[in-house]
């Protein structure tokens, strides 16, 4: 496979999966800002935006931090790169010069996703927004579903690689809004906004029934922590996607006869997380452990560039 | 123009069809309207979807358009069609022959059919690969024949695309969109297939190879890039015959050899279809300003390593000033007489030609010999006053940079319109191969339409649409016609 068609694909993964993410983010900040009863609207909104590291760009923009704003920007400002209709104009310019290396299905599935934003100019209304979203993740859950049918061949790993590393990386940003989302005054760890909180990042990764099965017990701040960080049996947990990478990079390096330093860092990274106790990343620091889990997971990113001649 | 030949229906106001067409006339006037405008909506709507596109330069919005679809097929008889190829194979070996000859012993200049200086100093001839032979010495592997009609049995030759035609993906989409919204059509005609073809050029990329590629020769698609307006049709080719479709980023030459980058390092590679005009494959030799190109591109395919489809400098045989000494070419390199014949051409480097055309100004098309996309085109008819004289005094001036044609009553089909089905003018492009075996033609080919009432002009960035063709199989293959005026299959 040509070098650049597998970044090309990588990229591919990465965008789509940012851009299902962010839809995902937009829900259930939406959620948060009509469920709470207080004022926790604004901290929801300035946390979405951390969490796709926007905040610093918005701020730039003088737009007011409200929801149809930064919604908006979230989804539709072509402006702002990491906006669902930039990840999505980047994953279609991808798709379409390297079309030979997907199927037809996946090549529609990014095409018609593309098509069904480039008629908007605003998000609209609360109701809107949220069929914006619902749109953005059939769509997306259409893309996956297309990739389950192509040949198992280094295209589809090389844009699951993708969309594993995004995942992980996502993932780590949303369970670090936790930290930046500072309760009001007066409320308490484990109280009702705590708790509200947490159960918008299990609905964020759609894994609130998941957790339900994994604990049988009531909704624990550092159980979910341990459940998205340690748990790989949960797919958008740190350890089940750095699981995924790993498996990628295996398989391609078993077709081309060789591995190499990614292999070697994904591998190592897989091997950290299985020896992690969840009290051990408290000890730590969540925030510090996560800060750290960014790093590495973008030293994977910088070896995959590496070792396939991404540039 | 006003009684322009209708393939289906022929002339005046019967519409009962053409022998052998009523079946056809039979289809579209037993069709509700309605239903042959949902059925053509549903394929554009299949072709947004599935990114049949072709970008139009300079227009930023509408960056990617569809090309209009038109419902109603163009079919050619089994009879009418054999003509055809037999013109096309002829036609075709000879542009091939005259390529290999003035790249070579320069035989037909000699003999003078050919004017030397039309050839030696001609823009599109590249001097510098003279006696270079491309390996099995074929030059044009791939040529686009633009025919015109103007009657039941006189088919023209428009214009020979010997450097890069493009529009067989539309051939094959076209007539996957009718298998899929108009099957009875297919019950009713024996069409012949035309999905062979990618596997055809498969097959003509490897016959040339470079002698010593081995058994599997790497061969590749080379486009420049997603950005240019035929992208969709090298993605769709190089995907449907399973190589690659690398950008000139993805090649390097070293020591003569190409090579492409990949995953697991570099892969040596035998055979490059190119999609890149000349002019832009190699800034070593071409355009230095061009970073499309691969850095000695030239120098490897003239070691004998590499095989260029088609070869560089085929522009040559495709020139319009060339163009008019076909017939001779043919029957030079045939020793027989041209089965496809030319639209009637005035070379106005000759005295008489250039006098008749000075005349007839207000009456003729009037082209620059190296002009293409329709610049450098006077249309007489419907020129004004003003630009038949600023032609009048350039063709004096430097009378053998233009040739003059007739405006031809091209041929109309019955197509689709918002008033109903009324005749449109057609062009026809057929794509032959020419590999080490021989030639190859899959039966069928793009039909252009000038949706515009009266328009002669199909190019589809004019507003002109596309259409299936439908060959028609050996009849005797078949049963006559039933009772029911339906013809069966025979099993």
């Amino acid at each position: 496979m040509l070098s650049r068609t597998a970044a090309q694909l990588y990229w591919i993964g990465r965008y789509v999966e940012r851009a299902e993410f962010t839809a995902r983010l937009l829900e259930a900040t939406l959620r948060l800002d009509a469920l709470s009863a207080r004022p926790a609207g604004q901290v929801a909104w300035e946390s979405a935006l951390r969490v796709t590291a926007c905040d610093k760009r918005y701020k730039a923009t003088g737009l007011p931090v409200d929801p149809q704003s930064v919604a908006g920007y979230l989804t539709l400002a072509p402006e702002n790169p990491n906006s669902i209709r930039s990840c999505l104009d980047a994953a279609r310019s991808n798709a379409k010069s390297v079309r030979t290396a997907l199927t037809r299905d996946a090549w529609e599935a990014i095409n018609r996703a593309w098509l069904g934003l480039r008629g908007l100019a605003t998000t609209g209304g609360y109701e809107e927004t949220l069929a914006l979203t619902a749109m953005i993740r059939a769509e997306t859950r259409g893309f996956e579903g297309a990739l389950n049918h192509m040949l198992r061949n280094e295209a589809y790993h090389f844009i699951g690689l993708g969309a594993a590393i995004e995942r992980a990386d996502n993932t780590a940003r949303l369970i670090d809004v936790k930290y930046h989302l500072l309760l009001p005054e007066g409320e308490k760890v484990g109280g009702v906004i705590d708790r509200d909180q947490w159960t918008t990042i299990l609905h964020t990764v759609s894994a609130n029934t998941a957790y339900r099965w994994l604990y049988r017990e009531g909704l624990k701040p550092w159980l979910v922590a341990d459940m998205l960080i340690l748990r790989s049996e949960v797919p958008r947990s740190l350890a089940g996607a750095i699981e995924e990478a790993v498996q990628h990079l295996a398989y391609i390096g078993k077709r081309l006869g060789r591995q190499g330093e990614a292999d070697r860092l994904a591998r190592r990274c897989q091997t950290t997380l299985s020896r992690t106790s969840i009290d051990a990343v408290f000890g730590q620091g969540l925030h510090e452990y996560l800060e750290a889990f960014v790093v590495e997971a973008s030293q994977i990113d910088r070896a995959i560039g590496q070792q396939f001649r991404f540039a | 123009m006003r009684d322009a030949f209708d393939e289906v229906w022929g002339t005046g106001g019967d519409r009962t069809g053409r022998p052998g067409f009523t079946e056809l006339a039979g289809w579209i006037a037993n069709t509700p309207l309605h239903e042959l405008d949902r059925r053509q909506k549903a394929a554009e709507a299949a072709f947004r979807q599935l990114g049949i596109t072709f970008a139009v330069y300079g227009e930023e919005e509408s960056a990617e358009r569809i090309i209009p679809f038109d419902i109603v097929p163009r079919i050619f008889t089994h009879n009418e069609w054999e003509r055809l190829k037999a013109g096309l194979v002829q036609r075709v070996e000879a542009i091939n022959a005259f390529l290999g000859d003035v790249y070579g012993k320069q035989q037909i200049i000699a003999d003078g059919v050919v004017p030397a200086e039309l050839v030696l100093a001609n823009a599109q001839f590249r001097g510098f690969l003279h006696g270079q032979k491309p390996p099995h010495g074929v030059f044009a592997h791939i040529c686009g024949i633009d025919l015109v009609r103007t009657g039941p049995d006189d088919f023209f030759v428009l214009e020979d695309n010997a450097r890069t035609p493009s529009g067989v993906s539309y051939m094959l989409e076209n007539r996957e969109a009718m298998l899929r919204l108009c099957p009875e059509i297919f019950h009713r005609f024996p069409v012949c297939p035309v999905d062979r073809y990618p596997d055809q050029l498969r097959d003509t990329l490897r016959s040339v190879a470079p002698r010593g590629s081995g058994s599997e020769p790497v061969c590749v698609l080379l486009t420049p890039g997603h950005f240019n307006s035929a992208f969709y049709e090298h993605s769709f080719l190089a995907d449907s015959m399973g190589i690659e479709l690398v950008e000139a980023a993805d090649l390097e030459v070293d020591d003569d050899v190409v090579w492409m980058r990949t995953i697991d390092g570099r892969v040596r590679v035998d055979v490059i279809y190119r999609r890149i005009d000349d002019d832009y494959i190699d800034p070593l030799v071409f355009r230095p300003d061009s970073l499309l190109g691969v850095p000695g591109l030239i120098a490897a395919y003239r070691a004998g390593n590499v095989a260029l489809v088609n070869a560089p400098g085929t522009g040559i045989a495709d020139d319009k000033a060339i163009y008019s000494y076909m017939p001779e070419i043919v029957k030079y390199y045939s020793g027989e007489d041209v089965k496809l014949p030319n639209v009637e051409t005035y070379r106005c480097r000759e005295p008489e030609a250039l006098q008749y055309t000075l005349d007839h100004l207000d009456q003729l098309v009037v082209k620059l010999v190296d002009g293409s996309g329709g610049y450098g085109m006077l249309v007489g008819p419907t020129a004004t006053r003003k630009q038949i004289e600023d032609f009048r005094a350039a063709l004096i001036a430097e009378p053998q940079r233009y040739i003059a044609q007739p405006t031809l009553a091209l041929s109309t089909v019955p197509t689709l319109t918002d008033k109903g089905v009324a005749p449109r003018h057609v062009d026809f492009r057929p794509f032959v191969l020419t590999g080490a075996e021989g030639v190859h033609i899959v039966p069928g080919g793009l039909t252009r339409v000038a949706l515009i009432e009266g328009s002669l002009v199909v190019n589809s960035s004019q507003g002109g649409g596309t259409k299936d063709s439908l060959i028609l199989s050996d009849v005797t293959q078949y049963q006559s016609q039933g009772p029911d005026g339906q013809t069966q299959r025979q099993s």
